[in-house]
């Protein structure tokens, strides 16, 4: 690999991950202002102009809060709890393409971090991860309540997984492939898959609301009800990485969302657009990946919106609903689509 | 018998094929909660923009001066009396030689307090005040951090002579007419009522 | 060069943390090494070309199967170590079936290297990819590979069975 294109992989390691910690902040902050604007309210407005810097005072007061260990807790997994489910969180922004190629003096870059050809499997991978995050943090609490909680979330996240992946499958038998930017190249031309994927969009939304621990299914967050979640235990800026990395998992499944099913940085006539602005590849590229952070924004938009609207599953409303009502739907979607691209000619010739 | 009409019997019907589906149900709350983004604010944000109070709204009392900026509160209770929370309290002194122009008549107040935790600002020591010498203000009383913070005394509720505060908006004529009227048996000192008896007899 | 050292440090990784699976007292130490186990040899895998199979193994074993191992662990009141006594002839029994279990896999391993000096000359560079793995799979193992998921339905309904039992009695 030539050292040119090693520090631009680095770089782009660099700002994806700042950018990503930026989206997750700015989403704290989203989220109150939506929450308050669809309840009526003003929300945060004191923190600068708009309240725009209430996520710098929200982090300086999780950093100042009291560091509390339980007394009896197993210290070492306690703190590897949140690092853990950090790093997860942070992980699969490696193989999103977040766009497509400049060229600065003759040499090509990729704005992804890494092009694997099994980018989907790769995602899942880092997701199954992230519940030992949840699960040592609940365990290593000492408490029951959080490991109980530790219980539920991962259950949980594990359950949704199963059908999240089946609807991929569907996807995946479409595509013909496992690599994230490969399927985005494919809908530059013709239709974002969500046209031909409607039912395994649905699926993959709703689990992707599950596995991100969020509105109808955000268990962790009822303290009135369930004592908390896995998370009970945490104060400081322990309990800051897991609600932190709560929203950089919502950046991230946007971002996978809009790859798999919205086209990915493409976006509708482009080449005709930058033909007729004269625009330079690159300056297509940086549009499209202003695009895509556009439609990121979106979903992220769309995530706060369903929160402030469903109430909360009860836990066995929950799991009948992953197991029951998605799992055979994912199935039959598969069914479905086999049986309309065997009738297109599309497979079974070989 | 329904008074509103608007109460629903409960029915636990069987749901139909599309609403166990729960699509249409979702959304229509969406719908819901997006109206609310066109809906206006009923915030108020306290320090740059206050709330409209009315002109004779009833807050941080204040003590009056007459016009030669002597303290009209003689002290004689009656606010105190009238009082229904008990906040009020104080103690009385002679005015002695050279204090004419501080105090308007003989007796004063040397304490006079309020507790604002237990006013209810209902404004009967106003009312019961034969002097017009204490009046409710719209002013807001500020909290505090501690409770004897907010027992109120005499310096701060008497006006300051550079600073007098208006009460006209409470103090308008026929309220001072009508406190005049003796026709009203409250309105009636006991010298009225002893004139009343003679007369009447 | 770079997957040399790749490979020693994700050797001494998978041996280190094996070791530590065995060695530590406390169960979830040994489960957490376990997945670091798990880890090294998906990167193995990876120095393979065998993406697909390193991807699934992460999924199944350290997504999957290692956490229902942890939820187990977690829900057992480890506290107390109250480890039973067994006799010596138990000991003895457990040292010798290990020692022809390390006899059976050493000779495999050998016999395999052996095997496998012949067919090096074969190309690798697209032996794991997910194509010609599931091409495999499905085409000239295909009966197999369906029969061992039945295997996995006679599990899956065995444990339905199991949890239903009590309505029926």
């Amino acid at each position: 690999m030539p050292i040119e294109i090693l520090l631009f992989k680095l770089l782009l390691c660099g700002i994806i991950f700042v950018v990503s910690l930026g989206v997750a902040a700015y989403a704290t902050w989203g989220e109150r202002k939506f929450a308050a604007v669809l309840q009526d309210r003003v929300g945060p407005s004191r923190a600068g102009p708009f309240g725009l810097l209430q996520p710098i005072a929200d982090g300086v007061k999780m950093f100042m809060k009291e560091e509390m260990l339980p007394n009896k807790s197993n210290k070492f997994l306690f703190i590897l709890g949140p690092s853990l489910f950090m790093l997860t969180a942070c992980m699969v922004s490696t193989v999103i393409p977040w766009g497509g190629d400049l060229t600065l003096g003759g040499v090509t870059y990729n704005l992804q971090i890494t092009d694997i050809n099994i980018g989907i499997l790769y995602m899942f991978g880092v997701v199954s991860l992230g519940i030992y995050g949840i699960m040592i943090g609940g365990w290593a609490s000492n408490n029951k309540y959080s490991l109980l909680g530790a219980l539920r979330a991962s259950s949980q996240m594990i359950s949704y997984e199963i059908a999240m992946g089946l609807s991929i499958i569907a996807l995946v038998m479409m595509t013909g492939t496992l690599s994230l930017r490969e399927i985005v190249e494919q809908q530059n031309a013709g239709v974002s898959y969500v046209v031909y994927q409607p039912l395994g969009f649905l699926i993959f939304l709703i689990c992707a609301f599950a596995e991100t621990n969020r509105a109808p299914f955000d268990l962790a967050e009822c303290e009135t009800e369930l004592v908390g979640g896995y998370h009970t235990e945490y104060s400081s800026m322990k309990l800051g990485l897991f609600l932190f990395a709560e929203y950089i998992n919502m950046f991230i499944s946007s971002a996978v969302m809009v790859s798999l099913y919205f086209g990915g940085y493409n976006f509708p006539f482009q080449t005709e657009i930058a033909e007729a602005l004269g625009l330079s590849a690159n300056g297509l590229t940086i549009i499209q990946t202003l695009i895509f952070f556009g439609k990121i924004v979106g979903f992220i938009l769309f995530f706060m919106w369903v929160r402030w609207t469903l109430p909360r599953f009860r836990y066995d409303q929950l799991m009948s609903l992953g197991w029951k009502v998605l799992l055979p739907l994912a199935l039959v979607n598969i069914f479905i689509t086999g049986i309309v691209m065997w009738a297109l000619g599309l497979i079974g010739n070989n | 018998m329904s008074l509103s009409n608007r109460s629903v019997v409960v029915s636990k019907k069987e749901m139909s094929w599309s609403e166990r589906l729960y699509l249409p149900a979702i959304l229509g709350g969406m719908a819901i909660t997006i109206k609310h983004l066109f809906k206006r604010k009923p915030t108020i944000k306290y320090p740059e923009e206050v709330r409209e109070i009315a002109p004779v709204y009833r807050g941080q009392h204040v003590l009056k001066r007459d016009e030669a900026g002597a303290e009209r509160c003689t002290a004689c209770g009656l606010c105190a009396v009238a009082c229904p929370a008990e906040a009020i309290t104080m103690e009385s002194a002679e005015r002695k030689k050279g204090e004419e122009n501080l105090y308007r008549e003989e007796k004063y107040a040397r304490i006079y307090e309020i507790n604002m935790l237990r006013c209810i600002f209902c404004g009967l020591c106003e009312e019961a005040c034969p002097k017009e010498a204490i009046f409710l203000t719209d002013r807001i009383v500020p909290s505090s951090f501690t409770r004897g913070a907010e027992v109120y005394g005499k310096d701060k509720l008497v006006e300051t002579l550079e600073q007098p505060v208006d009460v006209s908006a409470r103090q308008r004529p026929e309220v001072l007419e009508f406190k005049q009227d003796k026709k009203h048996n409250h309105n009636q000192t006991h010298l009225d009522k002893k004139a009343v008896r003679r007369s009447g007899h | 060069m770079l997957t040399e050292y790749a490979f020693w440090f994700l050797t001494f990784v998978a041996i280190f943390s094996a070791m530590g699976m065995i060695l530590s007292k406390n169960p979830v130490y040994s489960v957490l090494s376990l997945i670091v186990t798990f880890f090294a040899i998906a990167g193995h895998y990876f120095l393979l070309n065998a993406q697909f199979l390193a991807a699934v193994h992460i999924i199944v074993y350290a997504g999957a199967i290692m956490v229902l191992f942890l939820y187990v662990i977690m829900m057992l009141n480890l506290n107390k170590v109250d480890e039973e006594k067994r006799s010596i002839w138990s000991k003895a029994a457990a040292a010798a079936s290990f020692g022809i279990l390390l006899l059976v896999v050493s000779a495999a391993i050998g016999h395999g290297h052996a095997q496998s000096e012949l067919q090096s000359v074969a190309d690798t560079s697209a032996i794991g990819t997910t194509e010609t793995l599931g091409l495999s799979l499905y085409k000239e193992f295909l009966i197999p590979f369906e029969i061992s998921s039945v295997l996995f339905l006679a599990a899956m309904v065995g444990a339905v069975y199991l949890s239903k039992k009590e309505q029926y009695n």
